[in-house]
């Protein structure tokens, strides 16, 4: 998919400004990957390697456990998505190998008009579990196998959409006199997440009333 | 399914009309107790901890899930200070995102706008002047220093030490005179500008600091003298919140968190920015991972940080701050008044704004909370296609789960105040 759109700017900002530690990391992936490797860019003198979202779980968990690799450090996740339609909306990986001093950055393209969903690494790096929320949260993407992929900065049952995607407006797309109207309707003592309502859910029924409002809410129980 | 009683205590129950303790429920009634599995040695409930609570630093909830006194589960809730930075900083030019970067770590707000800057910088391939680059790393350093100020002052409430708390005050409010005299803000300092900083510092100013630096270092002794040896302090701390060093690289950990737990990572020295691999300075690094060696971590690291501003001053010599490009550097009034050059490059700046070449970066810098990430996606257009903040409190709290396994709920709080959070970050 990502070869029908341009390519990022390959040697834009900065290129050649210092040594690329990612260049051996690079050629191996390319040679263990040869389906999953898209294309490899540097910017700024950091390491980019696209990859495709089918083998993007084998590769980030060959980039953490090779013995020649070793990021062990997931840095962070993200989403980028670009102002021209056109360009894919990519899921970002920065890792680092703590041990080797190393950085490379992986990136998986996704259609933003297609489903949104690539696998999750929790399984991976324990501190991916939060990141990856925030990236649903902020951009609608969905992480397959992700123990517990609740909104986090929005509340649960934030029904406006993904704010961080380009097609949300920046005061969101509802009226300001629509948001005020929903918040003052809302019951905040219905705000217990779905997780910790379960919770009182195991240790027995819940009575009528509190459904009723959980129901009123618009929270449904799974 | 067996039915066990769950409740969630507010923190003033009261009582009700026969005198027992009032249970507000969450959803279930209280049950008679022959319906309690005896498979459980206590009752289970739910407790709700925040998000207006002291103790949790900032609007952070937790729910907490208990069984008599020991914490089977707890599940932070974050979001309540959410202001979409992020989402705003696509709709800004670079320089105006400056004074959204204060308002994350408001704790340390110097150290996120040169943060900031250092990324388009980096972007841009701009080389600041020397002047600059100390001026920095000082600001970095009173940053460190006054964060974990409150961090210690603030623990130590926590904890049930008040005294302690008086003293890094006291310490914090004269950085905080220097921090005003220098940018006229004591919060919302906005110092740094893409390619130098909003002012060269004013006359005097380094006296000021020099005289902290020597006078500073006694108040450190004294809360050493107070917490290091305290059998209350350390029996609230040792031992509890531990992590491996294995499971704080695998959660992302960062900072004073990271190196407690025996890693010897810090990005001053492993990926060196604004010259740091020129100071003479230590890393401290902790043994147990657990609270107790967090704090010794940060102390240690205050005192590094009065050696690395005491080097900066020593090196610090009068020149220019701004470096001489017209694409970052607005010129002198009295040029852009006179010179019709001048002139263009002022209006283009003002009204166009910077706009970096097409591509991203993803700059690291260690800020007194952990590694603080920059990443920036630049379309070359004078605002950023993306910029992302990797907040470090957000990452070493989401580990928070995980290090209350086992714990006490009085642990839960030394072990939150442990991880030195600011929400302004972490919900940004």
């Amino acid at each position: 998919m990502s070869e029908a759109h341009p390519d990022l700017v390959p040697g834009g900002a900065g290129a050649g400004d210092g040594a690329t530690d990612g260049a051996d990391t690079v050629t191996a992936l390319r040679a263990r990957f040869p389906d999953g490797f898209v294309r490899a860019v540097v910017m700024s003198g950091q390491t980019v390697v696209h990859v495709t979202k089918a083998s993007a779980h084998a590769i980030l968990e060959w980039l953490q456990q090779d013995p020649a690799q070793r990021f062990d450090y997931l840095t962070d996740l993200t989403c980028v998505e670009y102002r021209d339609p056109e360009r894919p909306l990519e899921v970002v990986y920065q890792l680092r190998s703590l041990s080797r001093k190393a950085d490379v950055r992986v990136k998986i393209p996704l259609d933003p008009q297609g489903p949104l969903d690539v696998q999750s690494v929790t399984d991976l790096w324990s501190g991916a579990n939060w990141l990856e929320r925030e990236a649903w949260d902020m951009f609608g993407v969905r992480f397959k196998d992700h123990p517990d992929l609740r909104r986090i900065l929005m509340w649960e049952g934030y029904a406006e959409g993904f704010p961080l995607r380009k097609s949300f407006p920046l005061r969101g797309h509802w009226s300001r006199a629509e948001q005020t109207r929903q918040a003052l309707d809302a019951n905040p003592e219905a705000y217990y997440s779905l997780e910790e309502l379960s919770i009182a859910e195991a240790y027995g029924e819940l009575p009528a009333d509190v459904r009723d409002r959980l129901a009123k809410a618009g929270k449904v129980l799974p | 399914m067996t039915s066990r009683t769950i409740e969630v205590e507010l923190s003033t129950p009261g009582l009700d009309a026969r005198g027992n303790v009032r249970n507000f429920p969450l959803g279930v009634s209280r049950r008679p107790s022959e319906s309690v599995n005896d498979d459980f040695g206590a009752e289970r409930m739910l407790v709700n901890i925040g998000p207006q609570h002291p103790a949790t630093h900032g609007v952070l909830r937790l729910v907490v899930e208990l069984e008599g006194e020991a914490v089977k589960r707890v599940i932070p809730h974050i979001g309540y200070l959410h202001s979409g930075f992020e989402k705003l900083g696509e709709y800004r030019f670079y320089n105006q995102i400056i004074p959204l970067t204060d308002r994350t770590d408001y704790l340390s707000p110097m150290a996120n706008n040169i943060a900031f800057a250092l990324a388009v910088e980096k972007l841009m391939g701009i080389v600041i002047t020397e002047r600059c680059r100390l001026l920095r790393v000082i600001a970095c350093e009173m940053s460190r220093i006054i964060s974990h100020l409150v961090w210690v002052g603030t623990t130590g409430i926590d904890l049930g030490a008040y005294t302690p708390f008086l003293w890094t005050f006291d310490q914090r409010e004269r950085i905080y005179n220097l921090q005003e005299s220098w940018t006229g803000a004591r919060l919302t300092t906005s110092v740094a500008r893409v390619g130098g900083m909003m002012a060269d510092i004013p006359e005097g100013w380094e006296r000021g600091l020099r005289d902290f630096a020597r006078t500073f270092p006694t108040t450190l002794r004294e809360v050493d003298t107070m917490f290091t040896r305290n059998a209350i302090w350390c029996g609230r701390t040792q031992g509890i919140g531990a992590m491996s060093a294995e499971d704080a690289i695998n959660y992302s950990l960062s900072g004073p968190m990271l190196r407690a737990s025996g890693v010897d990572y810090d990005v001053r020295k492993d990926r060196p920015y604004l010259g740091y691999e020129e100071f003479d300075f230590d890393v401290p690094i902790g043994v147990h991972g657990d609270v107790y060696d967090r704090y010794r971590v940060r102390l240690e690291e205050m005192f590094q940080s009065v050696r690395i501003i005491e080097q900066a001053l020593d090196t610090l010599r009068p020149g220019p701050v701004d470096v001489d490009d017209p694409r970052v550097t607005l010129p002198p009034k009295s040029r852009a008044m006179s010179d019709m050059e001048a002139m263009i490059y002022h209006f283009k700046q003002v009204m166009e704004g910077i706009k970096p070449p097409a591509g991203e970066v993803y700059l690291g810098v260690e800020n007194p909370k952990g590694e603080l990430g920059t990443y920036l996606v630049s379309d070359g257009t004078a605002k950023p296609v993306r910029w992302r903040i990797r907040p470090p409190s957000f990452l070493n709290l989401a580990a928070l789960p995980k290090l209350c396994e086992g714990a006490l709920l009085s642990d839960v709080i030394a072990i939150n105040a442990s991880i030195d959070i600011v929400m302004g970050e972490i919900d940004r």
